[in-house]
């Protein structure tokens, strides 16, 4: 009787597979250089001494001393700020009422409703972006028509069109925390006394905070770094960051923009990740 | 017991949208009682539950509590507390906060609410738990905090349904003597619904069966077991035979019965009957007995033993009466041997009696 040989290497497919898991590994590598090396140069030539920021010539702090006496930055930071806060607030407190809404009663066109109000997610910001101006020309128009009062596109038309897209988000955020949420504790809570208000500030809100919370953030952040929207529905006269930054890399790249930019990705960053956190504490 | 009433139902109904939930139900629950709601899923008992909660309000009919109408007052308002399936405990709040927060709704004192927490917390044996997240207890405590923090109240009625069910068959037995213990001890109304005949005859004063939203009998554990009204609360609550025919004889004590295969049967009637009607006959299988040699008696018919099933305590028999009829029949083990020859075996011959007063006559 003859043995068989049994081959002492690793058969052919097996080496195919270490390419292949090598070439993975290298896609990953690379696929990540792609996303993050840009920011990496921002980040780092916010730090250059060279004026026109595209060299290194040596470590830095001056343009984020010279942002801090800019007073047109800061003033652009401010009216951003409050237009991120004040969206924030309206958009959490009515897309947390429509979640709620939403979540609880079946009624005729619900189904259309809930469609309705994706939308605004995956519509393109710049069809937004203009079907809000042509709104605001049009009431404004009607307004003057109709009452002989003058209105112009102010930092309230930015907060308006601002709430117009973030609502849609809180509502999805509120909605997911929703899904978990036990509807017999406010029937326990009726059954032990308390009335709908009481139900409402002492059971539910406290349950799907995270989601409103996570909700907010996301809100503030999106509105944060907005610039389509905010492009278009900002009247003259009104200075807002991101619109400002677009202004001064048109003239020239100054550092100045890298240390302003540089800011503004740590505090989005810091948002989402908040928003992240806060919602996996609910598990 | 008093005799007064604790909950009174007259006519109620609730629909939802074209389905008949509850059907025209009337109930009086007295003060003091262990009263249970009995139905397989569906039958409307949880949705009557809610609608005494305040959940649900009636379509029609009257609802009263102590005396007082209140179909359309909400829950809220409502003066009974309700143990929920899945314990429904707050999970952002303590085991204590949970069983205060009834007692913050009514504006109880401050200075009073600790000790009657901690009170509630020591009669269901809870009292180191206080602090504790509900997530941090098993099912069995979880729905020992339900209880207290309904019973903390010291509502008129206590609503519980199915309370039991999410938790294992050895816990569930011990809670059934424990909620049982603590009925009698409070003396409030429980009223309590289940699908678990063994839980509802176990702990019950009385009994209510329902079916696809109508209620089919109320009465204690043993008048539901021994003189079920309808062949549905026969089958539903323990095993029965069933034997169907029709009215030949309509007597005193016993009517006859002739059975589809040309037997003649007595037993006694439940309801009305004319001569004629369509009836059914139902033996339950420990009232059967199989004896080698007929006894002089008119219940008594020749059986072929089909099946033989040993449990212990008991030999479960299935006989054959003819054809189209067999019957279930339990024999008590109540001799201790290994003599083959003592047990009945499969083909043997042998006479099926039962004592007339048994064999139930249903027109439903």
């Amino acid at each position: 009787m003859i043995d068989v040989p049994v081959p002492a290497s690793r058969p052919p497919s097996d080496t195919r597979s270490t390419i292949g898991r090598r070439l993975l590994g290298l896609n990953a590598w690379l696929t990540y250089i792609f996303l993050y090396a840009p920011i990496v140069i921002l980040v780092l030539f916010s730090f250059t001494t060279d004026t026109f920021g595209v060299r290194w010539t040596g470590f830095t702090l001056d343009w984020y001393v010279r942002l801090a006496r800019d007073t047109r930055m800061i003033n652009a930071t401010i009216n951003t700020l409050w237009v991120a806060l004040v969206a924030t607030i309206i958009s959490t407190v009515c897309g947390t009422l429509l979640a709620l809404a939403m979540e609880r009663y079946r009624f005729r066109g619900r189904n259309g409703m809930d469609a309705l109000l994706y939308l605004p997610i995956v519509i393109p910001e710049i069809v937004m972006a203009l079907a809000l101006l042509a709104f605001f020309s049009f009431a404004f128009g009607l307004l003057e028509s109709l009452t002989g009062i003058k209105l112009r596109m102010n930092i309230w038309t930015v907060i308006i069109s601002h709430v117009a897209f973030c609502i849609s988000f809180v509502v999805v955020v509120v909605r997911a925390s929703l899904k978990g949420f036990d509807m017999r504790l406010e029937e326990a809570g009726a059954d032990l006394g308390a009335d709908p208000q009481t139900i409402f500030w002492r059971i539910t809100l406290p349950l799907i905070m995270p989601g409103v919370i996570g909700g907010a953030l996301l809100a503030f952040t999106l509105s944060l770094d907005d610039f389509i929207i905010s492009f278009f529905t900002v009247g003259p006269g009104t200075n807002l960051l991101p619109v400002e930054v677009y202004g001064r890399v048109k003239r020239a790249i100054t550092p100045s923009i890298n240390a302003i930019s540089t800011i503004m990705l740590l505090v989005s960053m810091t948002l989402v990740f908040l928003s992240q956190f806060v919602q996996r504490q609910r598990d | 017991m008093t005799n007064a009433s604790a909950v009174v139902l007259q006519q109620v109904t609730k629909r939802f949208q074209n389905v008949t939930a509850v059907d025209a139900i009337d109930l009086d629950i007295r003060d003091g009682e262990f009263f249970s709601m009995l139905g397989p899923s569906g039958c409307g008992k949880t949705t009557t539950l809610r609608m005494i909660a305040g959940f649900e309000f009636p379509s029609s009919g009257v609802i009263s509590l102590a005396g007082a109408q209140v179909e359309k007052i909400p829950a809220h308002l409502r003066n009974v507390n309700t143990v929920f399936q899945s314990y429904a405990l707050f999970p952002h709040m303590t085991v204590a906060e949970n069983i205060a927060f009834g007692l913050e709704m009514k504006n109880v004192p401050r200075a009073d609410i600790k000790p009657r927490v901690d009170a509630a917390l020591a009669m269901v044996q809870l009292s180191n738990y206080g602090t504790r997240r509900p997530k941090q207890l098993s099912g069995g405590q979880q729905q020992r905090v339900a209880l207290a923090r309904a019973l903390v109240n010291r509502p008129k009625v206590l609503l519980l349904d199915e309370p039991l069910g999410a938790l294992d068959l050895k816990l569930r037995k011990e809670m059934q003597i424990e909620l049982k213990r603590l009925q009698q001890e409070v003396g409030i109304t429980f009223i309590y619904v289940t699908h678990d005949q063994e839980e509802a005859l176990t702990m019950s004063d009385r009994i209510a069966v329902m079916n696809q939203g109508k209620l089919l009998q109320v009465g204690s554990p043993t008048e539901i077991y021994e003189r079920p009204s309808s062949r549905f609360v026969a089958d539903f609550i323990g095993e029965a035979n069933f034997i169907d025919g029709h009215v030949i004889d309509i007597g005193a004590p016993y009517c006859t019965v002739r059975a589809s295969n040309g037997l003649e049967l007595q037993g006694i009637l439940q309801g009305a009957t004319t001569v004629g009607a369509a009836v059914t006959i139902a033996i339950r299988p420990e009232k059967l007995r199989l004896t080698v040699q007929s006894p002089d008696n008119v219940s008594t018919l020749a059986a072929k033993v089909e099946q033989v099933v040993y449990i212990g305590s008991d030999t479960r028999l299935t006989v054959r009466l003819s054809d189209t009829i067999t019957l279930d029949v339990w024999e008590q083990n109540n001799r201790s041997t290994l003599d083959r020859d003592a047990y009945w075996q499969r083909g043997e011959q042998g006479f099926v009696t039962w004592n007339p007063d048994n064999a139930l006559i249903l027109t439903a």
